[in-house]
């Protein structure tokens, strides 16, 4: 791989990190695990003058249950969630996804912070975060901010992190009640980016109605895309075939798929119906 | 079961040895054309075209040559100058080196940097500034003769349109008859797509050129060195290459499958700019350049038909072919062969007519036509035949296993002469799909079929008993740019009993050093391990046509076993010297002759070799080497009987491949376990063109799927689980009985998954698809035919 020159530096202190942000502007882009960036470099569509190499920051890779929160650190690998026992009993989501991003050499060292930073509809995580509803840490030199997830996500490419600050930590409710979770996406083959993914989060009361859903689709718009009438249409509802159907079939809708190599936009919304049926029941199974 | 002749310890034929290569390999000993680091060396990145076809009107090199470290930028016009812009393809048309004023496909070469560094040189590559005016390509082949199609070769002067040749074989009139009068005729249109090798290893070069001695050392990927060497002599020896001039070395390959037989521009601008500069260059091409620019493989468009009774007799077949070779013919063939050995196209199957015709044309996109994997067009006729065949069967409602006992050439009938001209050598395809089915268990897996459909699931059985053609060849007619194509060893026994190995092969990871050296072992009885094997270096290997069409153990492996045989004959008489007796009193046993009936009076070979150096008898030659250029009586026919399992998700239409049976008939095998791990890798080929690989062009001529990350290389997770086997009729003609394994799952693999995915369609009333059969497409073929989610009947 040979990208254009670029200049590089590796500070040590989160504090650093930001003052050279600020210094160098909008030339400067992080490098966290640099699974999305460095093969973007390498086709030279990414020309950044500054790479701010944020591995040497100390204190960002926790993955953590603190109260009632699933904490994330935004240099948490892939492989830290996948191998995580604790995440995979409260958020089986977690090792669905992770095992389904790229292959164990890209998961050991991308990160979940970058997977998210990098604004790509196509990346898998965006959708779960989608799904459980979670809390994005912002910071910069004047603090840390917290954005909800939904206004995560401006655009192609585009987040909320501002070009001074960095994405230092995700934070995910933990239910209390019954609930499950579960991802799954369509590849060509392993590795590949999807051609539709769904996440499903569900929680339910005692009689089994209902009372919270979460559904986050991948790379079925141009932005991760929340399955808001999906979501409502199970809320409130005991989860039959026929409730889990109409989710689906609003799904497929409401998502805004585009057709190219992986398939007509026609074949993109039958997987996306599909799937969110198959993760809906999943989910199901696992809040039993 | 294989028999062993010689011990463990000899590791002759049918010893499954480890591979000797692998030690090197596994650690990381390996030596690639990267790894030729030589001083002073030069760095070269080539400028590429983003249009399918367009006028250069100007190249401004200016900005690139300000950048430190660039020495040059080379264009067309500077090599105009020593009339070395274009050279001349294997199918004795003609390929820019460089253009002068159009480029013809997308990412074709433009200009060339020369800097000190590979990084700066790629740099540079940005600042040359190439002003293009653009026009509108031929893209579809289909399209490339109609009237307002511009004719894209208006460098060659007799040319007034975009048909390159037309090419036929078998009986036209007799055929056409027999399919006017046949109680059942089917057709299938088909697209055999255009894919790429992938190698692991790109293609590359370094190119010394000394100006003191006017010599030229050429190491470069090629699976051909001293064709190569050849043929830069003959384009080069104007300017004072000549052939002693020139030291061809193939290093290392990683991974050839037909890639690396070309002459690419990249290789030609090397040599230029060392011979200009005067120092060494190298040219290593990166991932999407050798996917985007390198030659392709396949892309037939095949009209197949197949004439038959009702009753499953099949009495003809006809093959129409339309081939898609980009701006130039470009293919690896022999000679007298345009279309490769297409004409095996009549498979495994006894009947008398049969009528082939093919037209080539030109188009915007990459020159190619390699033989991936396969004995020059070989897996198009296989897909073409095996594909009808499952048709025809399904049109009479026959089961496609025993539609092809029917049909089967049986064991009695070989050596066969097949109605479009060749002479199978043996085979016993019966005994092949027996095991087969057994294997499987068949009759329950089409009971358990049965049984799926009434549950609504899809799921299909898909049969591939097909017939290679492989080791070319025989030189009465084959040759390449005049060469025939003959191929060498020799041996070299040391005075302690060790030897060497050349070939004029050269193994792209076939494991050559293990198994050339079984084949000696085997008829010399000098353990494997102590006989080492060279190839690739023209100054020391004997001259030959290079590795690909799984021509190696044809033509090299019988080469070796001949010149092992003479020095056999050598040692026997050093045997009756020194043992004082006469030659027939002798009795040969791997590794020693001795004396008949007084086995206690012996002598080794390692003894009899010592002798030849030490104690040889007067009017004897001294020393122990032979040498064999082996020119094969015929080609070799090998043979499979492959059968695929697959069940396919009702709704997404995810295909999982459930089983894959392959049982292969490569006459007598070397060893075992390299035998083996070739029909793996093979077999992984094979799914790759069914179920991923295409290369694929918009209306522009813009390639769409340019990086690996979309053009979808399969990988382990992939593979299902190989099932392999194997039934042995060795070949007749053969000195060690052996046929060649390497490309037959390749060819034999992709028909079987096709013809499982159509099997398990068959309820939707779906007859064919195009490979590659992706998910997305069975949805769109289902929904085209309105048939989606309707529930199937049994």
């Amino acid at each position: 791989m040979i990208p254009a020159s670029f200049d590089y530096s590796a500070p040590s202190t989160l504090k650093e990190a930001l003052n050279l942000l600020k210094d160098i502007g909008d030339e400067a882009k992080i490098l966290a695990g640099g699974h999305s960036l460095i093969p973007m470099m390498k086709l030279r569509f990414a020309e950044p003058e500054h790479l701010i190499d944020i591995s040497n920051v100390p204190g960002l890779s926790y993955v953590n249950f603190e109260g009632d929160h699933l904490k994330i650190g935004a240099m948490a690998r892939e492989v830290d969630l996948e191998d995580s026992k604790e995440v995979g009993e409260k958020f089986p989501i977690f090792h669905d996804v992770a095992k389904l991003i790229a292959d164990p050499q890209v998961r050991n060292f991308g990160t979940i912070g970058g997977n998210l930073a990098h604004g790509d509809a196509a990346n898998d995580q965006p959708a779960v975060m989608i799904a459980l509803d979670a809390q994005v840490e912002i910071t910069g030199l004047d603090g840390v901010r917290t954005v909800g997830i939904d206004d995560f996500f401006y655009g192609f490419y585009a987040t909320a992190v501002q070009e001074d600050e960095i994405l230092t930590g995700i934070n995910i409710p933990v239910p209390t009640g019954r609930f499950g979770n579960a991802y799954h996406k369509s590849e060509r083959k392993v590795g590949d980016y999807a051609t539709g993914g769904v996440a499903v989060h569900v929680e339910l009361d005692a009689e089994g109605t209902c009372t919270k859903a979460g559904i986050g689709l991948t790379n079925v718009n141009p932005t991760p895309l929340r399955a808001s009438r999906s979501e409502e249409a199970l809320v409130g509802a005991k989860l039959d075939d026929t409730t889990i159907e109409s989710a689906a079939q609003y799904a497929s809708e409401d998502c805004n798929p585009s057709s190219d190599l992986r398939g007509s936009e026609d074949y993109k919304r039958r997987i996306i119906k599909v799937l969110t049926k198959r993760m809906i029941h999943k989910a199901l199974e696992r809040a039993q | 079961m294989i028999q062993c002749k010689t011990s463990k310890e000899i590791g002759g034929m049918g010893h499954s040895m480890k591979r000797k290569e692998d030690d090197r390999f596994v650690h990381g000993k390996g030596n690639y054309v990267d790894d030729v680091k030589l001083p002073g060396m030069l760095y070269m990145d080539i400028v590429r075209s983003p249009y399918a076809y367009a006028k250069i009107k100007n190249i401004d090199s200016s900005e690139a040559l300000k950048i430190p470290g660039v020495l040059a930028v080379v264009t067309g016009k500077d090599l105009e100058q020593y009339n070395l812009h274009w050279m001349p393809t294997l199918m004795s048309d003609t390929q820019m080196v460089l253009p002068v004023d159009t480029v013809m496909y997308q990412s074709q070469e433009v200009a060339a940097i020369i800097a000190t560094e590979k990084y700066i040189a790629r740099d540079a590559r940005e600042a040359v500034r190439v002003e293009y005016e653009v026009m509108k390509p031929v893209v579809n082949p289909f399209k490339a003769n109609d009237e307002d199609a511009p004719v894209l070769r208006t460098d060659k002067e007799d040319q007034k349109d975009n048909h390159i040749w037309h090419w036929e074989v078998g009986q036209k009139e007799e055929t056409e008859k027999i399919f006017n009068d046949a109680e059942v005729v089917v057709k299938e249109q088909m697209h055999i797509p255009r894919i790429h090798v992938s190698s692991i290893e790109t293609c590359g070069c370094v190119a010394d050129y000394d100006k003191v001695d006017n010599h030229l050392t050429m190491y470069m990927t090629t699976q051909a060195p001293h064709a190569i060497r050849t043929v830069i002599a003959l384009v080069a020896g104007h300017v004072g290459l000549t052939e002693e001039k020139v030291r061809v070395i193939s290093p290392d390959i990683g991974g050839g499958f037909g890639g690396k037989v070309p002459v690419y521009p990249g290789y030609v601008i090397a040599i230029a700019a060392s011979f200009l500069i005067g120092k060494p260059v190298k040219w290593i091409e990166d991932r999407s350049e050798n996917l985007q620019a390198d030659s392709f493989a396949r892309d037939y468009h095949i009209t197949a038909e197949m004439a038959g009774t009702k009753d499953g007799k099949i009495l003809a077949t006809r093959m129409k072919v339309l081939a898609d070779h980009g701006y130039t013919d470009a293919s690896a063939n022999p000679s007298k062969f345009p279309t490769g050995m297409f004409s095996i196209g009549t498979g495994s199957y006894d009947y008398s007519h049969a009528f082939m015709e093919a037209d080539a044309v030109y188009t915007n996109k990459p020159p190619g036509g390699v033989a991936y994997r396969c004995s020059f067009r070989v897996t198009e006729a296989v897909h073409a035949i095996e594909r009808i065949t499952d048709r025809y069967a399904l049109e009479i409602g026959k089961d496609p296993a025993e539609l092809r006992f029917q049909n089967f050439i049986k064991k009695d009938q070989f050596p066969y002469q097949s109605p479009t001209g060749w002479e199978y050598d043996s085979g016993d395809y019966e005994a092949g799909l027996k095991l087969a089915l057994k294997t499987v268990e068949y009759d329950k897996l089409r009971e358990k079929q049965a049984q799926m459909r009434k549950e609504g699931k899809l799921m299909g059985i898909g049969l591939s008993t097909f017939t290679e053609i492989v080791g070319a060849g025989p030189s009465k007619d084959f040759d390449i740019l005049g060469i025939k194509m003959f191929d060498s060893a020799e041996i070299r026994v040391h005075p302690t009993g060790k030897a060497i190995a050349r070939f004029g092969t050269k193994s792209q990871g076939q494991g050559h050093e293990t198994t050339y050296a079984q084949i000696i072992a085997e008829e010399l009885g000098i353990p494997a391990k102590d006989i080492q094997i060279e190839e690739g270096d023209t100054d020391t290997a004997p001259y030959g046509l290079g590795t690909y069409a799984s021509r190696s153990t044809p033509t090299a492996g019988a080469a070796a076993a001949i010149a092992a045989r003479k020095l056999r004959d050598k040692a026997r008489k050093l045997a009756a010297h020194l043992l004082e007796v006469s030659e027939d009193d002798l009795e040969w046993e791997p590794g020693k002759f001795s004396v008949k009936g007084a086995p206690e009076k012996s002598k080794t070979i390692q003894e009899l070799v010592f002798a030849a150096y030490t104690n040889h008898p007067q009017g004897m030659e001294a020393g122990f080497e032979a040498t064999h250029y082996y020119d094969p009586p015929n080609l070799t026919f090998p043979s499979g009987a492959y059968i695929c399992v697959v069940e396919i998700d009702p709704e997404t239409f995810e295909i999982d491949v459930k089983r894959f049976v392959a049982i292969d008939d490569a006459g007598n095998i070397i060893n075992p376990m390299v035998a083996q791990g070739q029909v793996h890798g093979g077999l992984t080929q094979g799914i790759a063109p069914a179920m991923y690989e295409e290369l694929i062009y918009d209306d522009d001529g813009n390639i769409l799927n340019g990086t690996l990350m979309d053009y979808l290389v399969p990988t382990a997770v992939e593979s299902p689980n190989w099932e392999t086997g194997h039934t042995v009729t060795p070949s007749p003609h053969h000195p060690i009985g052996a046929k060649g394994i390497g490309e037959s799952p390749t060819v034999g693999a992709p028909p079987a998954i096709a013809n499982a995915i159509v099997d398990a369609l068959k309820p939707y009333g779906i007859t064919h698809l195009d490979i590659p059969i992706t998910p997305a497409k069975i949805f769109e073929a289902l929904k085209e035919k309105g048939v989606l989610d309707k529930p199937i009947v049994g």
